[in-house]
């Protein structure tokens, strides 16, 4: 096991190179909205328990569920309101289950990234070959059902081997959701290829506020709008990400939305903001600042 | 059954039940004389820290530890965040004022971000000593515990002197404060049991103890009770309202700010360490110090 990931160097949160997003925007701005399929009966994984109750776990499930069914199609339509575009944090196997929900993302121009197949099939203690397999169905089923290149991952429910951002790179994907060391993306030091990592935030996410955090609706709203005040403001220095990452079986319910939807009306009522994808915003820093900031970076040394 | 023994009290006497401190009362001793008739000695305390990859969590996972299997990629960066990013806002925050903190360092941190611990001490921060990293506490039967101060101090001498300690989730093993001392340690920060310092033996010598709060700290108030920000900031500024009144006839008092840079330095975070500073800071004889300042004061002052 290793102590520290070695996934990126040391870049401090001063002096760094001045990032200038498109149209002159201090942040870039991207909603995720995690459309995601859980099993009611997947099989037993040896790490992670899929359902703390014993199967069929009728409340766990059926609250997942509320997601498509319900929950996605309120939110779709808050953030249709404010003209902001999803970069949907893909469960691939939704584009068998539900191809609604994917056409209606598609018709909206939305992103689509793969966050594995389901919610419930996790990556730890896979070989590489089982990786590769894993984000080949991923590959294959959004580009079937979208159009769309795969460009971006995100762990499915945050799961990994040592090897899962190599072998990404490896496949021709370029950007990842899955470390929440910053407030800029940056470099990612893989075996091969070019990979950044773009901020994804946790600390926005609906799941973490609601579930973990044990946020109120209003409080949520209250701090979206600090977390994206201070992001604005510092981007004037240098360009920062703002992400908010969702999940429609916990911000589509209706007692929530508009809370929410007040917040992104908020942000998307300043000018100096880039109503972006995570393609977009990965593509325009690989393309201009990653070598800065590659060579900006700091060897990280050994701890004893 | 349970055996006789149980009703035996040998050390049933008047105060502690221990030689390591003496029994004393907050209200009945001498009042303390801070510097230009200062009322409150302000100290703040940014600890940062680093959860290794591999964190096995002995004798207990500290509050911010790991929680998925390996690789946790989510909680080692969210934590890393602290030292990459969070610190370099609330430098901003102390710098506004004109505050120097004390900052607690784990060992690891300083040998890994050289840079950082540099810019903390061209500061005029005062360096804290803060064990070695978060997966290695301090307890009762651990291995070579003598050699792990010895090596964690001398890490972090090379940067400044050092003469405070804050053990890693205040941890100790009935040996931490002789050793301590012995190492040439003034003061420690892991007893909760005053809001003044107080002197505790230790291997022949004295070592004083700094009242470093573990109530109005950012973890325990946001991660470990769920409050939220807005609660946090009016937990700190009730806090120094009572202390302040109090200094107006018991004498100065110390208000502490414990804080993780992984917590208070998010962005919709640090205003609210903003708006407290701001607060305090707009009352007379607000005096902002380093815990080494503190404490030769408090000796000078009255309090030894």
């Amino acid at each position: 096991m290793k102590r520290d990931p070695g996934l990126y160097d040391y870049l401090p949160y001063q002096g760094r190179p001045k990032i200038e997003w498109p149209g002159g925007a201090q942040v870039a701005f991207w909603v995720a909205p995690n459309i995601e399929f859980y099993e009611l009966e997947p099989p037993k994984n040896p790490t992670r328990v899929a359902w703390p109750r014993p199967a069929p776990d009728v409340h766990g499930y059926s609250y997942r569920d509320y997601g498509n069914r319900a929950g996605f199609w309120r939110m779709m339509e808050a953030m249709e309101r404010c003209g902001v575009r999803g970069s949907v944090s893909l469960n691939v196997a939704v584009c068998d289950h539900h191809p609604e929900i994917i056409k209606a993302c598609v018709e909206r121009g939305w992103e689509f990234y793969s966050h594995g197949t389901y919610n419930t099939r996790y990556m730890f203690n896979m070989s590489e070959d089982q990786e590769r397999a894993l984000i080949q169905d991923s590959i294959d089923t959004i580009k079937q059902h979208t159009g769309q290149r795969l460009d971006g991952w995100l762990g499915p429910a945050l799961s990994y081997t040592e090897n899962t951002l190599d072998l990404v790179a490896e496949m021709g994907l370029t950007y990842i959701c899955d470390l929440f060391h910053d407030d800029q993306p940056g470099p990612v030091k893989v075996r091969k290829g070019r990979l950044t990592s773009i901020p994804y935030s946790l600390e926005m996410n609906d799941a973490i506020s609601f579930v973990v955090n044990w946020a109120t609706p209003r409080h949520y709203g209250d701090i979206i709008r600090r977390q994206f005040d201070r992001l604005y403001a510092e981007g004037a220095e240098s360009g920062t990400v703002m992400c908010i990452p969702l999940h429609p079986y916990l911000i589509g319910q209706p007692y929530r939305i508009k809370a929410f939807e007040e917040a992104l009306a908020y942000i998307t009522g300043h000018d100096k903001v880039w109503l972006a994808t995570g393609r977009e915003i990965a593509r325009h820093f690989t393309e201009n600042y990653y070598d800065a900031f590659a060579k900006a970076s700091l060897a990280v040394g050994e701890a004893p | 059954m349970i055996s006789d023994d149980y009703l035996k009290y040998p050390r049933r006497r008047y105060g502690m039940d221990h030689d390591r401190y003496e029994w004393s009362m907050l209200h009945a001793r001498a009042k303390v004389a801070w510097p230009n008739g200062a009322r409150i000695a302000l100290w703040v305390t940014p600890a940062l820290q680093w959860f290794p990859l591999d964190q096995q969590g002995k004798p207990f996972k500290p509050l911010g530890s790991l929680q998925t299997a390996y690789p946790d990629l989510r909680h080692y960066t969210l934590r890393d965040y602290g030292n990459r990013v969070g610190i370099y806002r609330i430098m901003k925050a102390l710098d506004r004022h004109g505050i120097k903190a004390s900052v607690p360092v784990n060992a690891a941190v300083a040998a890994r971000h050289p840079s950082l611990v540099r810019e903390c001490a061209a500061r005029g921060w005062e360096i804290v000593g803060h064990g070695l990293d978060m997966d290695h506490l301090h307890y009762e039967g651990m291995a070579e515990e003598e050699t792990l101060i010895a090596k964690s101090l001398e890490i972090l001498r090379k940067f400044s002197p050092v003469r405070g300690w804050l053990s890693p989730a205040k941890s100790e093993s009935k040996a931490t404060l002789d050793l301590l001392a012995k190492e040439g340690i003034d003061y420690v920060c892991d007893w909760v049991n005053d809001d003044m310092p107080y002197p505790m033996k230790a291997g022949g010598k004295t070592l004083y103890s700094m009242p470093h709060s573990a109530d109005v700290d950012d973890a325990t108030i946001l991660i470990g009770m769920h409050h939220d920000e807005d609660e946090l900031r009016d937990q700190l500024i009730d806090h120094f309202d009572v202390l302040y009144e109090e200094s107006a006839t018991q004498g100065g008092r110390i208000m502490p700010i414990p804080l993780h840079s992984w917590v208070i330095g998010q962005p919709y975070r640090i205003g609210t360490l903003e708006t407290v500073l701001a607060h305090i800071m707009r009352h007379k004889g607000v005096w902002p110090a380093t815990g080494a300042e503190i404490l030769d004061a408090w000796k000078a002052g009255g309090g030894a």
